[in-house]
């Protein structure tokens, strides 16, 4: 049980007429964790979620969600997984509590719909209007609404897409609560600073196509080892120095401020351990560790906004 | 099977009454219509001259009942695209709410304004256009529910193809209100121009004027069971056509 995957995804296609949205894609999301589908606007992100939802029927390929088959048993599917929407609106006029009785009804085993709303901030919105909350507390609604079955699964699609910085590390905590909970996440974004923090695995997806997956930190140790480390030193042989560090590729010096690019974790060890053994006098000393944005960038040629 | 309809279409009448131009547009506007229409031509001021239109004298019930359903049915259009554009329609589609609960609640909720409204005009227009006793309230509100259930079903067709919210209600209101004009309210469909004929009766309007003004003037179900024949037809037609055509979002 525990070995089966949640979402179980091999050889995904779906076209739109003569667009191709998703051309190629297998991953596995295990039970228990974050997992982000991570692309740019367009890389087929949406498509793959809603086919995996039961929203959407793909044209080839197979898809296993809790076991179950989404195209044929959405029903039973339904009653199982959480759904936030990308860009979904509920109607201008609906009040908070009245949108959450609804969806309460619907399900077979539903949560506490009025704990759920305490949990996520929204108390005090309770007979508030749906068009007159916040993007964040809309949100938040959203994330209600998804589990208000408590759900297995909780798929959430750009959930913090048009929120400001605050609202969205609010958001990311809730997420983190939900997996807390034994809930598996499956989400997709195009925030690669979101993906890294908050996903567990990630799935790169472009132009229809899975390019890589594993957890942030292997994607980068993978497909950009190089770290740099910037020190700052009045030592003038320092430059020399670091250049007997094995892992080191290239120094470049300027004044006081000397740049060492090398490739491995390593790296940064043996530059300390080289400013100690000679007893220089370090003024500054900073260290750039690649990111899953230069992953993408690495992979496929272009950035994640382009 | 229909899970969450009564909760829907509860929520979707608090959530209609809560918009007041919503409300003034499908229920005040015919009345108030029938009503300043009725204060100046009513058989009671006498104003009329014997060869006035039908449409002001004996007709003007069925008129104002059929404005009823049409701006019922152009409300009910708008709805749909504002909730598709906005995905509304989507989010509610991904429980698990049945497609055809999510549409009966707002066919229901539609019918009943309708219905609501209708009283209303009898009760606003009672002064001035005297409801004879023989006039058969219950079987005419029952012949304009089913009209409107009708062109509902037309207007479900009419949400299916319009681009988007904003061409929405001008869109309706080009295809209902000259399907009013030759419904034969205004001039029988025997005096039209053969063209006009011939579009007349391929649209449901001019079955449901001529149901409405029998039911209306004494006439029994039976005598119009063409028209009801006919409308049946084409709900199930305009029904299953737009099941096609349907667009979630």
């Amino acid at each position: 049980m525990t070995h089966r995957p949640a979402v179980h995804v091999s050889s995904l296609r779906k076209t739109y007429g003569r667009t191709v949205a998703v051309q190629d894609v297998s991953f596995e999301v295990h039970p228990g964790e974050i997992f982000g589908l991570i692309g740019p606007n367009g890389a087929g992100k949406t498509t793959t979620m809603e086919c995996v939802e039961g929203l959407r029927t793909p044209d080839r390929g197979t898809i296993s969600v809790l076991g179950m088959d989404p195209g044929r048993d959405s029903r039973a599917l339904q009653q199982r997984i959480g759904v936030q929407l990308q860009e979904a609106q509920l109607q201008k006029r609906v009040k908070v509590r009245e949108a959450v009785a609804l969806w309460a009804s619907l399900y077979r085993k539903p949560a506490d719909g009025d704990r759920l709303i305490e949990q996520l901030g929204l108390g005090d919105k309770r007979n508030a209007w749906f068009m007159t909350l916040s993007g964040g507390q809309k949100q938040r609604l959203f994330i209600v609404l998804a589990l208000i079955n408590d759900p297995e699964l909780v798929f959430l699609d750009e959930l913090t897409t048009g929120l400001d910085p605050q609202a969205r590390r609010a958001i990311w905590d809730l997420v983190r609560g939900i997996r807390q909970r034994g809930k598996t996440v499956f989400l997709t974004t195009h925030l690669m600073e979101e993906a890294e923090r908050l996903c567990d695995r990630v799935a790169i997806i472009d132009h229809g196509r899975i390019v890589d997956v594993g957890t942030p930190a292997e994607l980068v140790g993978r497909h950009c080892p190089e770290r740099t480390v910037f020190v700052a030193t009045d030592d003038p042989l320092a430059p020399d120095r670091f250049r007997s560090i094995s892992q080191t590729l290239s120094v470049e010096s300027d004044g006081q401020q000397v740049i060492i690019r090398g490739r491995g974790d390593d790296l940064v060890t043996q530059v300390i351990r080289c400013l100690a053994e000679h007893r220089m006098r370090v003024i500054d000393f900073r260290t750039e560790v690649p990111t899953l944005e230069d992953v993408f960038l690495r992979l496929t040629g272009h950035t994640i906004r382009d | 099977m229909m899970r969450g309809l009564w909760r829907l279409t509860w929520l979707e009448i608090k959530i209609f009454v809560r918009e007041p131009l919503g409300v003034i547009g499908t229920v005040g506007v015919p009345v108030l219509i029938f009503v300043a229409l009725a204060r100046v031509l009513g058989p009671r001021t006498g104003a009329l001259p014997p060869d006035a239109p039908r449409v002001f004298s004996a007709d003007l019930p069925i008129f104002a009942s059929v404005l009823i359903a049409a701006s019922a049915v152009l409300s009910l259009v708008t709805v749909i695209a504002i909730y598709r554009e906005g995905g509304i329609l989507k989010r509610l589609r991904a429980t698990p709410l049945r497609p055809e609960t999510i549409l009966t609640a707002h066919v229901l909720v539609k019918l009943l304004f309708t219905a609501i409204t209708l009283a209303l005009l009898i009760l606003a227009g009672r002064r001035y256009y005297p409801l004879d006793a023989d006039v058969p309230i219950l079987s005419f509100t029952l012949a304009l529910l089913f009209s409107t259930a009708t062109i509902i079903s037309l207007g479900f067709l009419i949400a299916s193809v319009v681009p988007g919210a904003r061409f929405a209600q001008p869109i309706g209101t080009l295809i209902i209100y000259p399907m009013l004009g030759i419904s034969g309210l205004f001039v029988p469909v025997e005096s039209l121009p053969p063209l006009a004929q011939t579009l007349a009766r391929a649209l449901p309007l001019t079955y449901a004027v001529s149901l409405l003004r029998g039911i209306w003037h004494g006439a029994g179900w039976s005598a119009h069971a063409g028209d009801v024949t006919v409308l049946a037809l084409m709900a199930v037609a305009f029904t299953a056509l737009s099941a096609r055509l349907f667009r979630w979002e």
